[in-house]
Formats: C-alpha cells, sequence, structure tokens
C-alpha cells in the first residue's frame, strides 16, 4: 500500500548505512499519524459531549461559532493558549509546571500497542496488554502530583481522592483484564482481536464446538469475548470511567464540593492539557473497551468486510456511553464510589477469573 | 559501541541520578518523585535485558501503586525539615562506615560475574514470549517458593488490616442496605397537597 511504498522509498534514499536514522523517522512519522488524528478527535470529542449532553437536556449547545458550533474547539483552543499561565505563590514551581505533561504523556504513551486493525499499528508487543496497564496507572501522577504541587487545600484534597479511587478501581479493571487474557491465552492486543474471530478451526474440538461454528458463521458477533465476558465488560466499562474521573466518578474535581479539584489553581495551558489528557484517555478506554470485548475491527455482520470503520464505530458507540452517564447520572458520594470498587467489582472480577477458569476446562467454553 | 549500550548508559545515568537524588532531596515529596523515576529508568533496563514483562510489571506494580501510595502518605506529612536534619554530622561516621560497607560487598558479590555475563546472554527471536517462559517456570519448577511467597504476602495483608483494624464504640456509621431501601415515603411527609386543597395528615 501506500505506507509501504513510503517506507521503501525513505529506505533506499538513506541505504542500508544510514538505515537505523530513516527507523527512526519512519516510527516519529507513524506517531504523528497517530496522535494527530487523536488530537483532532479530542478537540470534536469535546463538542460532541457539549452537543449531545445539550440535547439530552433539552437544551441546544454550542451552535455561534462556525456552522453548527463546528469551529467551537479550535475557538476554545486559541483561547486557552492565549491565557496567562499563573504559577501560585508557595507553590512548587517545577512540580507544578510537571504536572500536566505528566497527566498527558501516559495517556498518549498508550497508544503505541493500540492496533487500528490486522496491520495498523505503531508496535506488535508481545506484553502489549500489560504495557496498557502499565501506562495508564502511570495518569494518577499526573493529578497527584498537581495536588500537591499547588499549595492549595481544595487541590490536595481533590488528588488524595483520586489517588485512592484510582489504585481501587485498577484492581477490579486488572482483574477484568486477566480473563480476557485468559480467553485469549494472550497479551498482544492483535491476538486478543483474532481471538475473537470465526475461524473454521473452532470446529476441531467437539460437536458443540461444531455447532457453535455454524451459529458464529451467521451471527459472527457471538464470538465476541462481550459474550462469555459480560460480567467483566461492565466491570472493565465502569472501571474505566472511574479511571479517566468521567462522572459520576468525578470526584477529583467535584465542582460542588472542591470547586475543581487537583486542577482549580491552573489556567491556559496547563489547564488544555489535563483536559487533553481527561479526553485523551476517554478515547483509550473505548478504544480497549471495542478490542477487548467488542471484537476490535472485526465485522458483527458475515456478509460485511472486517475493517477499521467498524472498531471507530464501536468507539464512537463507548464514547456516546461516556457522554450520555454525564448527562444521567448524579456524582457518586466519596464512600459508596469505594464500596462500589472494594465489595463489588473486585470480589465479582475475582470470582468471574475462577469461573472462566474451570469454564475453560470444559468443552463448553467455544470462545 | 553499539545503539543498545548508549541506551544502557543512558538510563543507568538516569537511574543513578535518581538513586542520589531520593536520599540527597530535602523534601520527602521529591525524595519519593526521585524513586519513581529510578524505577521507571531501571525498567528500562530490564527492557534491554528483553526481561518485559519484569519491566512492565516493575513499572505497573511499584510505580503504578505502591509508589502511588506512599506519596499520597508521604503528602500528608507535615515535617519540619530543620528538626530533620539535626545531628547529622554526629551520625555521619556510622553512615559513612555503613555505606563502605555495601560498597564493598557489592563489588564482591557482582565483581566474580562481570565477566561471565556478556557470554550469557541470548538473543531471541521477535515472537519469544517471556511471560509465557516466566509463567512456565513459576508454575513448574518453582512452584513451592512462588506459593510461599503469595501465603507470606497474604499473612503481611491479613497482619496490616488487623493492626489497624479497631472497633470504637459511639460512632456512627451508615448501614447502606437501609440507605438503598429507603422509599420516597419515609423522607417526605406532605402536609398539604396544594393541588386538591385539603389537608393530608398522613
Amino acid at each position: 500500500m501506500m505506507m509501504d511504498y513510503i517506507n521503501q522509498l525513505g529506505g533506499n534514499f538513506f541505504g542500508s548505512y544510514w538505515a537505523p536514522i530513516w527507523l527512526t523517522t519512519w516510527t516519529l512519522l507513524k506517531i504523528v499519524l497517530i496522535v494527530a488524528p487523536l488530537m483532532g478527535a479530542v478537540a470534536y470529542l469535546t463538542l460532541a459531549e457539549r452537543k449531545v449532553i445539550g440535547w439530552m437536556q433539552i437544551r441546544i449547545g454550542p451552535n455561534r461559532v462556525g456552522y453548527f458550533g463546528l469551529l467551537q474547539p479550535l475557538a476554545d483552543g486559541i483561547k486557552l493558549l492565549m491565557k496567562e499561565i499563573i504559577v501560585p505563590t508557595g507553590s512548587n514551581k517545577f512540580l507544578f509546571i510537571l504536572a500536566p505533561i505528566m497527566a498527558l504523556m501516559p495517556a498518549l504513551a498508550a497508544w503505541a500497542v493500540i492496533p487500528f486493525n490486522a496491520e495498523m499499528m505503531l508496535s506488535n508487543a508481545n506484553a502489549g496488554l500489560l504495557y496498557i496497564l502499565a501506562m495508564t496507572s502511570l495518569g494518577v501522577y499526573g493529578v497527584i502530583i498537581a495536588g500537591w504541587a499547588s499549595n492549595s487545600k481544595y487541590a490536595f484534597l481533590g488528588a488524595l481522592r483520586s489517588a485512592a479511587q484510582i489504585v481501587s478501581y485498577e484492581i477490579a479493571m486488572g482483574f477484568a483484564l486477566v480473563c480476557v487474557l485468559m480467553a485469549a491465552q494472550s497479551l498482544n492486543l492483535g491476538d486478543i482481536v483474532r481471538g475473537q474471530q470465526v475461524h473454521a478451526a473452532m470446529t476441531d474440538s467437539g460437536s458443540i464446538a461444531h455447532g457453535w461454528y455454524w451459529l458464529v458463521s451467521v451471527f459472527p458477533f457471538l464470538n465476541w469475548y462481550i459474550i462469555p465476558l459480560f460480567p467483566m465488560f461492565m466491570v472493565y466499562l465502569i472501571s474505566g470511567v472511574a479511571e479517566a474521573n468521567r462522572a459520576p466518578f468525578d470526584v477529583a474535581e467535584g465542582e460542588s464540593e472542591i470547586v475543581a479539584g487537583f486542577h482549580v489553581e491552573y489556567s491556559g495551558m496547563t489547564f488544555a492539557l489535563f483536559f487533553l489528557a481527561e479526553y485523551a484517555n476517554m478515547i483509550l478506554i473505548a478504544f480497549l473497551t471495542s478490542i477487548m470485548f467488542m471484537g476490535g475491527w472485526l465485522s458483527p455482520l458475515p456478509f460485511l468486510p472486517d475493517s477499521v470503520v467498524w472498531l471507530l464505530a464501536k468507539v464512537s458507540f463507548v464514547l456516546f456511553l461516556f457522554l450520555w452517564f454525564r448527562a444521567t447520572f448524579p456524582r457518586y458520594r466519596y464512600d459508596q464510589l469505594m464500596r462500589l470498587g472494594w465489595k463489588v467489582f473486585i470480589p465479582l472480577a475475582i470470582v468471574w477469573v475462577v469461573v472462566v477458569g474451570a469454564w475453560m476446562q470444559t468443552s463448553l467454553w467455544v470462545w | 559501541m553499539n545503539f543498545t549500550d548508549i541506551v544502557f548508559y543512558v538510563f543507568a545515568a538516569i537511574t543513578v541520578f535518581a538513586a542520589m537524588g531520593v536520599i540527597t532531596a530535602r523534601n520527602p515529596v521529591n525524595a519519593a518523585l526521585f524513586l519513581v523515576l529510578a524505577f521507571c529508568s531501571a525498567s528500562g533496563i530490564w527492557m534491554l535485558l528483553e526481561a518485559e514483562f519484569l519491566s512492565i510489571v516493575l513499572v505497573l506494580v511499584y510505580v503504578g501503586a505502591v509508589m502511588v501510595l506512599f506519596l499520597f502518605v508521604v503528602m500528608m506529612l507535615d515535617i519540619n525539615l530543620v528538626r530533620l536534619r539535626e545531628g547529622f554530622w554526629r551520625w555521619f561516621p556510622f553512615g559513612a562506615g555503613l555505606a563502605g560497607l555495601m560498597v564493598f560487598e557489592m563489588i564482591y558479590v557482582l565483581g566474580a560475574r562481570q565477566t561471565q555475563a556478556t557470554a550469557n546472554a541470548v538473543v531471541h527471536p521477535a515472537n519469544y514470549s517471556n511471560t509465557k517462559e516466566l509463567g512456565r517456570l513459576i508454575y513448574t519448577d518453582y512452584v513451592y517458593p512462588f506459593e510461599l511467597a503469595a501465603v507470606l504476602l497474604l499473612v503481611a495483608m491479613v497482619a496490616a488490616i488487623a493492626l489497624t483494624l479497631r472497633r470504637r464504640v459511639g460512632v456512627k456509621t451508615q448501614d447502606v442496605s437501609t440507605q438503598v431501601q429507603v422509599q420516597a415515603a419515609d423522607r417526605v411527609r406532605i402536609v398539604k397537597d396544594m393541588r386538591d386543597g385539603h389537608t393530608n395528615t398522613k
């Protein structure tokens, strides 16, 4: 394809001696090809959020800047760029500036192993799932450092809440993903999607599998992990909302109690980076949910081809759920949030790991 | 010196710098953040050794969970830095002696094997799964030490909870199940319904 052609062209131009330089340039180009559309998606997700929530609450939403409000994200971006960055007195200046960077960095780094289709990905890492977990667990540092470096009570309270919340929900999230990797028998995200594919080798193991093969040939979406792992899908999705600090789990911001939580002291571009990180995280979690439970780029219908379009459609659906949650649910009280994480999700996830393990030993496991 | 060597020296330099930072930083929060940096660069070194599972788990467990809780506690400390630095010179000879002993030990332990280290390095193909290999070893050859470590951690966890668990009298706690079962009629008493004008004394 065109990408291969450019790669070949560049490889020839630099020759074998300068091959490492071309490899670096080529990788950087691919990173730009992922990050640039991502930033565009973040910008228009903010518009989509305001529009969707507006319609749900029988309002119009932004419609002044550009036709249908389509230039609104641009206007917001320019506004944030022009604003002054205020560093509060008594704050730790270095950490204060570092915090928004620490928030955005893991949100972008995690994209390295996301497969968009069977070939399109930056890195085909074997331990892709672990890498994703490690990167998403780093995101909390931005919040904690911001809260502490601001030298403000509200920011500090927000940081403490966020640290406790993210650490709690990460455990449930991790166990949900353990179920996925048990089902797929791989940590590679591409292999996880391929594990949800309908293939003829499925008929080898007994008559139940044979019957299942004919069923999923007609309805391929029944072969996705969302069917056997539905409770884990719910746990993952809800924990994902909590990880991204989104309503109804946005106690780290909690406008009504601690004004804006950890980013109360931030203005201008430093604030914008937190904003970007939150939305990039949302999109990331939508991608991961689609890849691990909803068959990634696989087509739900047998007569339509597999394509990245399906992945984007699934991602859009999950993102819509995020916006829908925000428009619908009131914020959790802090103790309720902790109870949901520790006393509901973690036991449920551990039990389901055992259930899946036992299930996989029987011939009833057809996935 | 090839590219991998350069990467190793960069990571090694960052690790040493961060480790120095941990013990020299005056502010405990800065020290904890230096420790995070040291973990991250150590994980980079492990990645160079093709120990991808250990390297990622180091970040996941230590940086993503342990250090977060560490920072959580350290941030809430109200430390008087002047008092912390009291008696530095009085304890300096003792500390220096201890440090010298540790340096000697490390040279003794690491120095002997240093020459053989490069001979054992095997470059694996791209589809080699370090995770699978490690899992196979842990659950077959080393299953008893592994189970023992797991039990030890469980005991530590139970002990930590037992130490902090205390039943205090006179504390008002929320009973969740009764909270969930509350109906509107339990909370709101309609004194006067304005729609039909008569008083409702329920």
